[in-house]
């Protein structure tokens, strides 16, 4: 077993509105930031994890997201391993 | 008498007033700690409001493991009444057991104040003893109240009749289609962000919620659907 890093990145799905996205884009629009089109923001997760290989800690992840990390609803995730 | 076990998670804040509701329609409601995994039995099962485990990850998201959890999920499957209040309805979202998702409120804030509903379906164990169109005045409080579903759901949600309760002179949290509650295709699952338990009496500013579980307690809503009839720890179809 080795240790891993893993980085999860989990986003609310294009489609639906992100208020949060919306008021900083806002924000930084009135501090003179012009060029800013939209803004979306979401939520990075860091675990450490021991597992056999990067492949083996990507795919735990993955389930992690699927059963409780992400909201396949509402939220869209990507997962990247490195090592610990 | 029905049995109505309340389940409370660490967080939850309104079972005390969802016992006293229900225990005032007549009900024989008690609570369960979410550590149980033994509901006693219950007719019906409800899921109050508050903010299980601090809201963390999503509203919901965590509480839908807790150990109490496959109970509810068995006496749900089972054809058996459960209500989802608040952050109860977010966790039947977060459990599978209502479709769709509840989101920040399109404009951030919290919000805390009475809103207005249109009873749109009377064919649940929640609604009999409302009128179709019925308007009623009951107060939200909540952060993530913005019920989404994606659009063929939705469609599916209208053309079925499942959703319950519709916001009417304004929308407070940008849900989809105005939703403010609604139920699984069965019909015995249902969720409502307001709260119906906070209007019980005119000591608390109106009794339009009291009949939520005043039409739980009459409990004949869903006998054209299934009858269930609880055997030991199990729910039975009869």
């Amino acid at each position: 077993m080795t240790a891993y890093r893993v980085e999860i990145r989990v986003m609310p799905r294009a489609a639906l509105l992100d208020p949060q996205g919306q008021a900083v884009a806002h924000a930084l629009q009135a501090l003179g930031f012009k060029d800013v089109a939209r803004v979306r923001v979401g939520k990075h997760l860091v675990l450490d994890l021991d597992a056999a290989s990067s492949e083996a800690a990507a795919a735990q992840a993955r389930v992690m997201c699927d059963r409780l990390l992400a909201n396949p609803v509402t939220e869209d995730f990507d997962v990247a391993v490195r090592t610990g | 008498m029905r049995r109505v076990a309340v389940v409370v998670f660490p967080g939850s804040n309104c079972d005390t007033d969802t016992l006293a509701a229900a225990r005032a329609a007549g009900s024989d409601a008690y609570p369960v700690w979410h550590r149980e995994t033994d509901l006693r039995q219950p007719d019906v099962v409800i899921l109050p409001g508050g903010f299980s485990y601090g809201d963390y990850l999503r509203s919901g998201a965590i509480a839908r493991f807790s150990p109490v959890m496959p109970a509810v999920n068995a006496h749900a499957r089972a054809g058996g009444a459960v209500l989802g209040i608040c952050n109860g309805f977010q966790t039947l979202c977060e459990a599978g057991l209502l479709p769709g998702a509840l989101m920040r409120n399109a404009r951030l804030r919290f919000l805390s104040r009475p809103v207005w509903v249109r009873v749109e379906a009377t064919d649940t164990p929640f609604t009999t003893l409302y009128e179709p169109g019925e308007v009623l005045e009951i107060p939200i409080a909540h952060g993530d109240g913005r019920f989404v579903t994606d659009p063929r759901t939705a469609a599916e949600l209208e053309a079925q009749g499942q959703v319950v309760w519709r916001y009417v002179r304004d929308n407070p949290n940008g849900s989809t289609n105005d939703i403010a509650g609604i139920c699984n295709a069965g019909r015995n699952v249902v969720g409502i962000m307001p709260h119906p338990e906070r209007r019980t009496a005119p000591a608390l500013g109106g009794d339009d919620g009291a009949r939520v579980f005043q039409s739980m307690e009459a409990g004949n809503a869903t006998q054209h659907a299934v009858d269930v009839r609880a055997v030991g720890d199990h729910h039975l179809r009869v």
